[in-house]
């Protein structure tokens, strides 16, 4: 089956109890819309992702809704706190 | 200027040797007149709460490449020959050594820039994730204003 994986990092996913997903690509075209399968496919995940977070696709952060294909690596990140 | 800067980037679960990086910076380096570098260390005290150990977690992969990126930005705008960025992960303890940032350059103010603006982005951007454990149980380590603030200082004019 061709997905998206979703990786979930630190207090994330410790909320969400998983760190990581595949996604059917046909389920995520674009960011927005995987982000909406989240919401319906795990309901009880919605406080969690209701938090700032950061969203890297392929390694690099992204603002705003990008295209996706199948084989692409998203991840969903609370603020960073290296250093 | 960036494609003459050597740049070594590493993140790793183990200590690293303050004297070995520092040489590292200087070996064969007749041309550089000023070196500069930060340690981060574990405190054992944070926000007035004890800290008896920190968990760091990061993305690997994502972690070099935003550091190799950071590392190319500073090489892009100051002169500097060479520069070592070395982050650990995992269990670590009070007085720990954390992260290395150090920068060589012929001049001092490009040194002190330089590892400066390193160490600010690298907290804003770098994918680390701090937990501190104490006596009273373990939470993740909240982001700061302050430190998103500080990088207005390196806005292009």
């Amino acid at each position: 089956m061709r997905t998206v994986q979703l990786k979930f990092f630190a207090r994330l996913r410790e909320q969400i109890g998983i760190a990581e997903i595949a996604i059917p690509a046909d389920q995520a075209p674009n960011l927005d819309k995987l982000m909406n399968w989240l919401q319906t496919q795990h309901p009880q995940w919605s406080d969690a992702l209701q938090q700032p977070l950061t969203r890297a696709v392929n390694e690099e952060v992204v603002n705003g809704n990008i295209d996706l294909k199948p084989g692409d690596q998203v991840a969903l990140f609370p603020p960073v706190t290296g250093g | 200027m960036a494609n003459e800067t050597m740049r070594v980037i590493r993140v790793q679960a183990e200590a690293f040797n303050i004297q070995q990086e520092y040489d590292a910076l200087c070996a064969g380096n007749r041309n550089d007149g000023a070196v500069v570098f930060f340690v981060g260390r574990v405190r054992d005290m944070n926000n007035d709460e004890a800290v008896t150990s920190l968990h760091l977690e990061h993305y690997p992969g994502m972690t070099e490449k935003t550091l190799a990126s950071i590392a190319q930005r500073a090489a892009q705008r100051w002169p500097l020959s060479r520069i070592r960025v070395v982050h650990r992960y995992g269990d670590l303890y009070p007085a720990d050594d954390i992260v290395f940032v150090g920068v060589s350059s012929p001049h001092r103010q490009a040194a002190f820039d330089g590892a400066s603006f390193i160490m600010d982005h690298l907290k804003t951007e770098a994918t680390f994730w701090k937990k501190e454990k104490g006596p009273k149980g373990s939470h993740w380590v909240e982001s700061r204003d302050s430190d998103q603030q500080r990088l207005a200082r390196w806005q292009d004019d």
